[in-house]
């Protein structure tokens, strides 16, 4: 679905005569192959890199050098670019800053009209999406009035307008209450399930990446650590290193001395009740 | 203070002219300005005021959303009364030290008061029937022609939307900053005028800096969900002329027709 192929990527800040005056590599030799269908979470502190590689898979920036192939098209080549955004759709951070229309049904839209999509279709495809993510009965109503959650919500909705075959979420939850950020992430787990939309979830939050297939964790614009969840969090102290922490349920089971590695509530009550046993 | 303006608000109901297509009342709007700056007679205005009358009854908005409208012009009304009043050469019909009031004053300043009302009036009733985002779509199809001029019409119209959007946001922002600032001692409440068109700067700044912020990640935010431009888009709710708004646009033309008749 999507592949980077040593991908490098270097922001180059110019003065004002045009000369180069730093140059910040972001992505440094960076390969990666992320399935169809596979749900893929990426750490990394602030600065490592992430968000720029979001950023490539659809098409938002290219790559200095190397190339990134997403669902076959080579985002270096500008007339695929349409054909790219409309597969691989983004989740940004701030929910206010990305909804363009007055009304959720409009913004959901969006997506739809500036493909030049026929009005039927479209708006057969607009309820479908918002009923997919519960928001069809608040359609009329101005996005200024939702809670942040829904508002990510309508966000998700405009891609799922558009048939994605993968969505990437750039720390959707960094602005949102406990209750929104649990809506949100359970909703990308329901869109990989159910309808088998590959998802690429950058946070910084260890919880939310447990449910994932595989987690990646960059470090200066390269991949420092890669593997299942509980490939990755069984090596606490490299991910210290890296500036992580582990998930509570990980750490405290670490604390009182239980076996194995632990990543959830369930299975930390689990194993605490065999071992008091 | 601004939520007491209600110009170019939305009043939604369900009246036949809420329903009538944005283009149909843009140049319904058009024509009634032209009339009632066309004529300066008692006969001139009355097919004006008639169909104003006529709209307003039929929308069904009360008269007094619509007169709180005419409360953000009341300066300039009073102003534009007084002035035409007094500097109006005519026959004196009143003389208090060195203002007089003519015959030609009097009338003169009537009709600019009932000229500027109507206007204000007329050009409400579009805003208060059209919710923003009809308005700039039906803006945008009427004004597509200019196109061939070069005139970046879709682009104008996107700009219009987003702004509706951005304005509670924005109100919010500024909210947020004023208290975050007041917390550290800034007084924005006493002094004159002056100086508290000063204390607000610091408050701008930092505004403006952040609208920017807002304005490039919404770009990006668009871009990615394929926007490039008006080519080739389409609309969900395209605008469809319906028999309400044959039967208008021949009536409006029966009106301006009609206009050429008066005295």
């Amino acid at each position: 679905m999507v592949r980077f192929e040593n991908v490098t990527f270097e922001y180059i800040r110019r003065d004002e005569e045009g000369n180069v005056d730093s140059i910040t590599t972001a992505l440094d030799d960076l390969s990666l192959h992320i399935k169809k269908g596979e749900f893929v979470a990426i750490l990394g502190s602030n600065g490592s890199g992430k968000s720029t590689l979001a950023r490539h898979i659809n098409a938002l920036l290219k790559p200095t050098e190397g190339k990134v192939l997403v669902a076959g098209y080579d985002t270096s080549n500008d007339k695929d670019t349409l054909e790219i955004r409309q597969r691989a759709g983004m989740v940004f951070q701030n929910p206010d800053n990305q909804i363009i229309a007055e009304t959720v049904e409009e913004d959901v839209a969006f997506g739809p009209e500036n493909m030049g999509m026929p009005v039927d279709e479209m708006q057969k495809r607009v309820d479908e999406a918002m009923k997919r993510v519960g928001l069809y009965k608040k359609r009329l109503e101005s996005p200024n009035r939702l809670s942040g959650g829904q508002k990510q919500k309508v966000a998700i909705a405009g891609i799922l307008a558009m048939k994605p075959e993968c969505i990437i979420f750039d720390e959707p939850t960094a602005m949102l209450d406990p209750a929104g950020r649990r809506m949100i992430v359970e909703t990308a787990h329901e869109l990989n399930k159910k309808d088998g939309i590959t998802i690429i979830l950058i946070t910084h939050n260890m919880e939310e990446t447990v449910g994932a297939d595989r987690i990646i964790v960059m470090e200066k614009g390269r991949i420092a650590l890669e593997g299942t969840p509980r490939q990755v969090f069984s090596k606490g102290d490299r991910l210290k290193e890296l500036g992580m922490e582990l998930p509570a349920m990980t750490e405290l089971a670490q604390r009182v001395g239980l076996d194995g590695c632990i990543l959830t509530r369930e299975e930390f009550v689990e194993a605490y009740k065999k071992a008091i046993r | 203070m601004i939520r007491d303006i209600t110009i170019g608000q939305y009043y939604p109901s369900e009246s036949v002219i809420h329903r009538l297509d944005a283009r149909v009342k843009f140049i319904a709007t058009i024509a009634y300005v032209i009339a009632i700056f066309l004529f300066d007679t008692f006969w001139g205005f009355l097919p004006a005021a008639v169909w104003l009358l006529t709209i307003i009854i039929v929308s069904g908005i009360p008269f007094r959303f619509i007169l709180k409208g005419l409360k953000a012009v009341l300066f300039l009304l009073l102003f534009l009364v007084i002035f035409n009043a007094l500097m109006t050469p005519g026959e004196v019909l009143v003389q208090w030290w060195i203002f007089k009031i003519t015959d030609k004053g009097l009338t003169n300043a009537g009709f600019m008061a009932l000229r500027l009302s109507m206007l204000v009036i007329g050009s409400g009733m579009m805003t208060y029937t059209t919710t923003p985002s009809q308005l700039t779509s039906g803006m945008e199809s009427l004004f597509k022609p200019l196109g061939i001029f070069k005139v970046p019409v879709h682009e104008v119209a996107m700009m219009m939307s987003i702004a509706l959007r951005f304005i509670p946001i924005l109100l919010e922002e500024t909210d947020k900053i004023m208290k975050a600032q007041q917390a550290r001692g800034a007084d924005f409440e006493s002094g004159n005028i002056f100086r508290r068109a000063k204390a607000l700067i610091p408050v701008l700044v930092p505004l403006f800096v952040s609208a920017f912020r807002r304005a490039g990640e919404l770009a990006e935010a668009m871009e990615a969900r394929c926007y490039h431009g008006g080519k080739g888009r389409t609309k969900l709710h395209p605008l469809k002329f319906a028999a309400r708004d044959y039967i208008s646009l021949a009536l409006i033309i029966g009106f301006v027709v009609g206009m050429g008749f008066v005295p």
